[in-house]
């Protein structure tokens, strides 16, 4: 895991240093096209402090060594100030977005799954199937503008943003959360869409392959109730799969909130990072490029746990070598 | 098809022609058999109509879209489609459209077009259009030919115009060349890397293996869209569409190769404890030649399978990049360019047309789905 982390950080920083020029050459550009004046000596300090005329392992060592040891992802260019405010000032919401996102998808995803299973082949199922085979084949930016779309046309407002213009600085109150939950409700299901339609196809085959395993007849002839058989036993050896993909389906949904953002106007890091890739402010989008890779890594290991611990029969593998 | 349904009738009749229909089936080859699976899929049947017909219109996008990339008519913005009519006054006058006039709205003062039922333009077909302009077939035969026009004077937007006056209709069409193109020299970019890591890694196994599994495990624990972001935002602004479109392939392949070298990593891993494969060592062939001639076959069909799945993800990614101005840009044309205009909240509101190539990236996503569910089917013919 530490040698992944290791390889990733390499690869964001081989991206931050990607463009043509090095950023001081895009800060300069930009100084003088602003009509300031550029002090040389700052620009000299500038590129001592990062070290940019040195070779790339050494420049890589101080970025590294620079996050590690003080918490600095450097500097952003484009909005004056060190990356590290922006994504503490960030963070935050997108954090809250992205776990909203994921109860919402787990929430959804297994109960629908468990009833497709089970009412096989019946007109609830077609239409989750049909639902669910329509949002992974719809780009989320177009979902996004879809639903803004839907929206005007129903409500008359677009819902962008995360408050109405009236309460983006109201004091807190009931109303501004309502208003804040109603601004939620799209992010929520672009976000969800792709992951939440996956989750209900591997939850539906799974339970579909259980019920048809032999221990279920052995309850049946025993005389237990279908229900305790299938929320029991089914349920809990179906769930594995997707608790082990836990990791990955950060993936996809730190890829939604990064697209949704952008569209819908939501002050997260997806927009910042967006502006700043306009902008060629490498730092600032490698560091949340950085950042999303670590989290997912983490997110990857903590499923293995959750499997060791829902599932006898891993932990029993792991425990053998 | 029509064989099977001659074998069909000829069954009831004699027990020999019994015999020779099982043998048909018996005897024939693995890939008839696929052909024959799929075939019964009737989604991935209609779908593969719909994308073949896509790629024919956008092969030959120039004959059927009316205006050209760089056209536009300054005296026609944001107008919205002009219906084709039929019937005028009760009178069948075969396909046409009205005159338009632009009319002022007297709340919002927004300018807006509308049909003038005076005057009429019959639509001409196969026409040697000079608002077309002359263009090159495939590249290499210079030829004016086009497949409608208004008559002269006329005006006919099958998907109305955008803000500087450009036909949407023939703005799908030759976005479409680049959309449906995209994905499929970035397939074959994943195709080739992906075979040849994934083989690597299943072939030799070892340190090999473990190398390359590193390499995909970092690539996979990145979000791929913002990753795509990133790697796209490094594209320099002032190259050329051809450039720009060859280094987007370049980075989708990039990103999605991953995914194809766990699959052929797995098929290795399992049929390299074949006895053929066995055989063909012990006999002294080379590894490259055991790889390309023995194993390589027997999971082919996996392949394409696979392929196909992964065509959608790179369509929606050169789309969203495009969409947000990471990938091409302006005057050249892909489906994301055409919907950056709809990021507008005021187009929403007053311009819904322009939501139409939206529409064409959703079949065509749908359609490559459904296209590789026949095919996942269709590939495990024995089943």
């Amino acid at each position: 895991m530490i040698l992944t982390v290791f390889l990733i950080s390499f690869a964001v920083f081989y991206i931050i240093t990607l463009p043509p020029g090095d950023f001081l050459t895009t800060y300069i550009g930009r100084l003088t096209a602003a009509g300031e004046s550029v002090d040389p000596v700052m620009i000299e300090n500038l590129r001592a402090q990062y070290g940019l005329d040195k070779p790339f392992v050494v420049q890589y060592w101080m970025w590294i060594s620079n996050i590690l040891l003080h918490g600095n992802f450097g500097y952003s260019f484009s909005l004056s100030m060190p990356v590290t405010t922006i994504i503490k000032a960030y963070i935050g919401p997108t954090m809250a977005l992205s776990l909203v996102t994921m109860l919402f998808t787990y929430l959804i995803s297994i109960p629908v799954g468990i009833y497709s299973a089970v009412h096989q082949y019946s007109v609830g199922d077609y239409a989750f199937t049909t639902i669910g085979f329509l949002g992974q084949a719809i780009p989320n930016f177009l979902l996004a503008i879809l639903l803004m779309f839907l929206s005007f046309k129903l409500t008359g407002d677009t819902m962008l943003g995360l408050f109405s213009p009236g309460m983006q600085n109201a004091p807190w109150s009931w109303a501004k959360v309502l208003d804040l939950l109603k601004h939620c409700i799209i992010p929520v299901i672009v976000i969800g869409m792709n992951g939440t339609c996956g989750l209900i196809r591997t939850m539906r085959s799974q339970m579909l392959d259980e019920l048809s395993k032999n221990y279920v007849m052995t309850g049946k002839a025993k005389g237990m109730k279908a229900k305790a058989i299938r929320y029991k036993y089914c349920v809990r050896a179906a769930i594995n799969p997707i608790a082990s993909s836990i990791g990955w389906s950060l993936v996809g949904i730190f890829t939604g909130t990064t697209i949704t953002a952008i569209v819908l106007n939501l002050p997260s890091m997806g927009t910042i990072m967006y502006t700043a890739l306009l902008d060629q402010d490498m730092y600032l989008a490698g560091s949340w490029l950085f950042l999303m890779a670590i989290v997912t890594v983490i997110g990857t290991f903590i499923s293995d746990i959750l499997l060791a611990w829902l599932d006898p029969r891993a932990r029993k593998e792991y425990l053998k070598g | 098809m029509i064989t099977v349904e001659k074998l069909k009738k000829n069954s009831a009749k004699t027990p020999a022609d019994e015999a020779k229909k099982s043998d048909k089936y018996y005897y024939a080859s693995q890939w008839s058999l696929m052909l024959r699976k799929f075939r019964k899929h009737k989604l991935a049947m209609v779908s593969t109509y719909i994308l073949l017909f896509f790629y024919i219109i956008v092969i030959f996008g120039n004959f059927f879209a009316p205006q050209g990339t760089e056209q536009y008519d300054g005296k026609y913005v944001n107008c919205g489609p002009t219906p084709v009519h039929l019937f005028h006054e009760g009178k069948l006058v075969g396909p046409f459209v009205y005159g338009l006039k632009s009319e002022r709205d007297p709340e919002t003062f927004m300018n807006t077009f509308v049909e003038d039922t005076e005057q009429i333009y019959r639509l001409r077909f196969f026409t040697q259009g000079e608002a077309g302009g002359e263009y090159k077939i495939l590249g290499l035969i210079p030829c004016n030919l086009h497949f409608f026009e208004a008559e002269e004077g006329g005006k006919v937007f099958l998907f109305g115009t955008d803000n500087m006056g450009r036909d949407l209709f023939s703005r799908v069409i030759l976005g479409g060349q680049i959309s449906l193109f995209i994905p499929v020299v970035g397939m074959l970019l994943t195709l080739v890397l992906g075979l040849f890591m994934g083989s690597l890694a299943g072939y030799f196994g070892g340190w090999i293996d473990t190398v390359i599994q590193r390499m995909v495990e970092v690539v996979r624990s990145f979000p791929q869209v913002p990753l795509w972001m990133a790697l796209s935002a490094a594209i320099p602004k002032t190259m050329k569409p051809a450039q720009i479109f060859m280094l987007m392939t370049v980075i989708l392949s990039l990103v999605s190769w991953p995914d194809l070298s766990r699959v052929v990593r797995s098929k290795f891993i399992s049929v390299k404890k074949e006895d053929y494969i066995m055989a063909a060592r012990i006999s002294g062939a080379p590894a490259h030649k055991v790889v390309i001639r023995h194993m390589i076959p027997s999971f082919t069909s996996y392949i394409i399978v696979n392929m196909t799945m992964s065509i959608p993800s790179l369509i929606i990614g050169e789309t969203t990049l495009s969409f947000l101005g990471l990938g091409l840009r302006s005057p050249a044309t892909s489906w994301g360019v055409l919907l950056q205009e709809t990021n507008a909240l005021e187009t929403i509101m007053f311009y819904g047309w322009k939501l139409i190539p939206m529409i064409f990236v959703f079949v065509t996503v749908l359609a490559f789905n459904f296209m590789g569910d026949g095919l996942r089917d269709a590939a495990d013919p024995y089943k």
